[in-house]
């Protein structure tokens, strides 16, 4: 019976991120439209953005090769797993064994690979450098990632996410300076990899500056559909990493249907603010030149390699 | 035949493969049989050799006394299960590279395929009898027979000058490498005379000695590994060589200058010092972040290659660095940790550096082309390479589900407990250290992406590749074998950890295999804990359902719907294939963050320039930090020696006269 909860929460876990992550997209799109005193297109928008993509053919360069055709599936197959294996509504997932933190980052650096590999496939001067700069965001905000987790993992002795969220949140509530470290770094990170202001603009085609936007120029219908919404997946994805290092109350860990029900509103309320964090973030901060990015992004892992460091000093 | 035993099975395909070469000899001038009758017989060998080494792993240690070599210096040979699990490696790398051979070797060597069968398997059965020698003198004698088969198989295309001028180089490095090792063993044997290893097992060595013994080999087998500095030879010799031969040395005859290391300073020596850990592990980081950041910045194929087989090398040292720690602390279940990860990752490298090694063969034969600069869109003209190379550069690039991502996912949990150190400055220190392997994981995955990406993805630069031609049936058995290879590594590193318990066993006396059988076969732990785990063919599963249902729903609910049409490119009315990222270009953000690693000449055009052209060169530091300044120095010292020299008899012979009396004026003091 535990067995068959179990699943059922595995399940639930990855429909709510299928559903919840294109609102959390709305949501900091109007959450930035109302700080920056436009009018907010509705919260449903991106829901609807994929309905007509995905009813739109398929327009396709002649010589893409099957690669191209694969990518989409295959990115969309990454976060929907990396929605899975982080516990966002509940800590005991059948998923959880399968992969641990560094398996969670080994699966978006394949993403990123993947990515990289079809904006090279087409062959046009946007898509190699949109992949030249995605590789090169990544090669450091991808170990900045890692040593955040690593940081979390040394306080609670477990490279796992399900159990790394067990342990926070039965720790007497203490401040880690580790993890303040950590979660500076993270919320860098988070930035970067989710082509958010200071590093990309989600919101422009300037040829310039585009990073994540230059990556996707030649996916169109289905495709395109299928690339946004593993965007806004990732976004989440994220969001719900953060939240199980640094805020890890509510999530469901007994296996009681109540308290997976319970950890829904949880997840929205949590859902909100970070968002509404983020959109104000990106309002105040002006975006960077490409070639002050790496300063941005070394500054993050220097973080992250200092949360460790005063880990070891601290012991805590 | 009731009486054999393994080892002899062994000694029977060592002899077989020395037959084949002989036979290839014979055969000169018939190219067509030696690759495609004799080459694949080398690799029916190689399964059975890799089969003998997997069943060696989990047999008893056996010796035997071989009534070879000089008179009262019998051949002793001892196999136990660091040397079988080599000889595995061995078996899986020397059978994917015959294969491809059968295809690859034809007329246009310069060298007879004849006689590259000779020195290819001679050079496979020298390996195999390193691996399963038990004194130092047959060790050295595989070991020089190995360097000398290499470089003659290095030069094979000897008419290219600076291909000689690589072979040169290796052998050279090759021999200051031997150096340091007779050095090494003569220090060894020199208490009691006996070279035997075990004799030299039973002796204990003060630590001062153990310590320049321990430097002495790490230098030996450093120069045969490509470690800093001594990694130089490595990116002229790969280039230079055929492809299989680049595969065969990048997967097999590093690994030997590994092997060496290991049985040295696990079973030769039995004392570690923390110190010796330290230093192997800053050695292994430094050899791992130099390579990768040049590989990123390389515009040749093979010496991209090459770059990165210098950091594997790193990360695997690192990881045997890890492992002296530890057990110098008595540590023993971490050490042996460590020890997997360092082992798991000799097996995934020899897989998919030689899978890689031979795409680029294929490359090689069907445009004739090395630089990436003139390379792209193949993937549409050899889809039978390009997939293979596509396989090879995940697993390189550390990515799931892969070999590469295991033994890095087992180095960094080793690096995660290491804080019971009991030494505190070390521990400080390991922060940094695991900083820097996440950082060279992340940076593998940039160099694959450029190299699958400019070779094989987007528009063809030349007009020629448009013609280029797929790898042909044994190049292709080839692939395969060793794509099987890369993905069996990645989906069960369960059973690769219960194989590395009995080595682990051996050199440290601990070994994950109990914590990993309990788990079961889908479950790879690092201990009994359960404070981490990773499970490959679930994941894999998963993933691949999570695909396949996106594609059928999406597929149902909507429509399959699609159109081709140009490129969009941003409504731009002109663009070429000379548009896309070059080499240099995709390398530039790396050489704008890490400026200080190369040692670079640019010329820009000014803007009068009727025809502007850009130029720039990166060079290996090393060679203005150290070789030239060696050179410089070795070319002084002769020329000031050769003033003595004049040719003339009477001259020489005074020479002796003042010698004569020089030394009777010693003697008589």
């Amino acid at each position: 019976m535990n067995h068959y909860f179990e699943f059922f929460s595995q399940a639930l876990e990855i429909i709510v991120a299928l559903v919840a992550a294109p609102l959390l997209t709305g949501w900091v799109n109007q959450c930035r439209a109302w700080l920056q005193n436009k009018s907010a297109p509705s919260m449903l928008q991106p829901h609807r953005m994929l309905h007509k993509l995905f009813h739109k053919e398929v327009v396709m360069a002649e010589h893409a090769s099957s690669l191209f055709r694969m990518e989409p599936y295959i990115i969309f197959g990454c976060m929907i797993l990396a929605c899975g294996i982080i516990p966002t509504l509940s800590t005991r997932l059948p998923l959880s064994p399968a992969a641990d933190a560094i398996a969670l980052v080994g699966l978006f650096a394949l993403g990123r690979v993947f990515l990289a590999l079809a904006a090279m496939d087409i062959g046009t001067a946007f898509g190699s450098m949109g992949s030249r700069r995605e590789m090169f965001i990544g090669f450091l905000a991808e170990p900045a990632l890692l040593m955040v987790l690593f940081s979390a993992s040394l306080i609670t002795n477990s490279t796992s996410l399900t159990n790394i969220a067990d342990n926070l949140t039965h720790r007497p509530l203490a401040i880690y300076p580790s993890l303040a470290f950590a979660g500076i770094a993270f919320t860098m990170v988070l930035l970067a990899e989710n082509a958010r202001v200071p590093v990309d603009n989600p919101a422009t085609h300037l040829e310039l500056t585009m990073i994540h936007e230059a990556l996707l120029l030649e996916h169109s219908g289905r495709y395109l559909a299928l690339m946004e919404w593993a965007a806004s997946l990732k976004l989440f994805a994220y969001l719900c990493i953060g939240f199980a290092i640094f805020s890890p109350w509510g999530i469901a860990e007994a296996g009681h249907p109540l308290a997976l029900i319970l950890s829904i509103p949880v997840l929205a309320v949590k859902l909100a603010v970070g968002g509404a964090m983020l959109a104000a973030i990106e309002t105040a901060s002006a975006k960077l030149r490409i070639f002050r990015v790496p300063e941005f992004l070394s500054m993050a892992f220097l973080m992250a390699v200092l949360g460790m460091l005063v880990h070891f000093l601290l012991g805590a | 035949m009731a009486n054999l035993i393994l080892i002899d099975y062994i000694l029977i395909a060592i002899a077989g493969w020395i037959a084949i070469g002989v036979f290839g000899l014979v055969k000169i001038r018939q190219t067509d049989f030696v690759a495609q009758v004799i080459f694949p017989l080398g690799g029916v060998l190689g399964i059975f050799l890799g089969t003998l080494g997997l069943i060696g792993v989990f047999a008893p240690v056996q010796t035997e006394l071989l009534p070879l070599g000089l008179p009262g210096l019998p051949f002793h040979v001892r196999l136990d299960t660091l040397s079988s699990y080599f000889l595995f490696v061995l078996g899986i790398v020397s059978t994917g590279v015959s294969f491809f051979s059968a295809g690859y070797f034809n007329k246009e060597e310069d060298t007879p395929a004849g006689l590259i069968c000779l020195e290819y398997h001679l050079c496979l059965a020298c390996m195999a009898m390193l691996l399963i020698a038990d004194d130092a003198y047959v060790f050295m004698m595989a070991w020089e027979l190995m360097s000398l088969t290499a470089t003659f198989l290095v030069i094979a295309n000897h008419r290219d000058a600076e291909v000689r001028y690589a072979g040169f180089l290796y052998f050279l490095i090759a021999h200051v490498g031997a150096l340091a090792l007779v050095l090494c063993f003569g220090i060894l044997g020199a208490n009691t005379g006996d070279y035997t290893f075990a004799g030299i097992r039973l002796q204990q060595l003060n630590m001062f000695w153990a310590s320049i013994v321990f430097f002495l080999s790490l230098i030996g087998f450093g120069a045969k590994a490509g470690i800093l500095p001594l990694h130089i030879w490595l990116p002229e010799a790969h280039p230079a060589a055929p492809s299989p031969i680049s595969a065969l040395m990048s997967a097999f005859v590093l690994k030997t200058g590994i092997y060496g290391i290991l049985r040295m300073t696990f079973d030769l020596l039995h004392t570690q010092d923390w110190k010796w850990g330290g230093i192997t592990l800053a050695l292994g980081l430094a050899t791992a972040l130099f390579g990768v950041v040049l590989s990123t910045v390389q515009t040749d194929m093979k010496r991209l290659l090459a770059y990165s087989s210098i950091e594997n090398i790193g990360l695997i040292l690192a990881g045997i660095g890890l492992t002296i720690l530890f057990s110098s602390y008595g540590m023993a279940g971490l050490a042996a940790l460590s020890l997997t990860a360092a082992l798991f990752h000799v097996a995934s490298h020899a897989a998919f550096k030689s899978l890689l090694f031979l795409g680029t063969g294929s490359v090689l034969h069907s445009t004739g082309e090395r630089n990436l600069g003139r390379l792209g869109g193949l993937m549409r003209f050899m889809p039978w390479t390009a997939w293979p190379a596509l396989v090879g550069a995940l697993a390189a690039g550390g990515l799931p589900p892969f070999g590469g991502f295991v033994s890095e996912w087992l180095l960094l949990q080793s690096f995660l407990f290491t804080p019971g150190l009991p030494n505190s400055f070390l521990n400080m220190l390991i922060p940094i250290v695991t900083a820097v392997i996440v950082l060279v994981g992340a940076l593998a995955a940039y160099v694959m992406v450029k190299f699958f990406g400019i070779i094989f993805l987007g528009q063809p630069r030349e007009r020629k590749l448009n013609e280029a031609h797929d790898a042909g049936i044994w190049e292709r058995m080839g692939f395969s074998w060793l794509v099987v290879a890369c993905i069996c590594f990645g989906l069960l590193p369960v059973h690769m950890a219960r194989m590395l318990d009995r080595v682990t066993h051996l050199l440290v006396g601990d070994g994950i295999g109990a914590a990993v059988t309990a788990g079961g076969w889908l479950l790879l732990v690092p201990d009994t804990s359960g404070r981490a785990s990773y499970m490959p063919v679930v994941f894999v599963m998963v993933l691949l359902a999570c695909c396949v249902l996106a594609y059928v729903i999406v597929h149902r609910v909507y429509h399959g719907r699609s159109r081709r049409s140009g490129p969009w490119a941003c409504g731009f009315p002109f663009w070429t294939a000379r548009m896309q990222d070059t080499a240099e270009g995709f390398g530039q953000p790396i050489r704008h963050v890490f400026g200080m690693f190369f040692r670079m000449t640019r010329k820009l055009p000014s803007e009068f320039d009727k025809k502007p052209y850009y130029e720039i060169k990166v060079e290996d530091p090393f060679w203005s930090l150290l070789y030239r300044p060696i050179a410089a120095t070795a070319g002084f010292v002769s020329s000031v020696a050769g003033l003595l020299q004049h040719g003339r008899i009477a001259v020489y012979l005074l020479y002796s006269f003042l010698t004569l009396m020089f030394l009777l004026l010693v003697i008589n003091q």
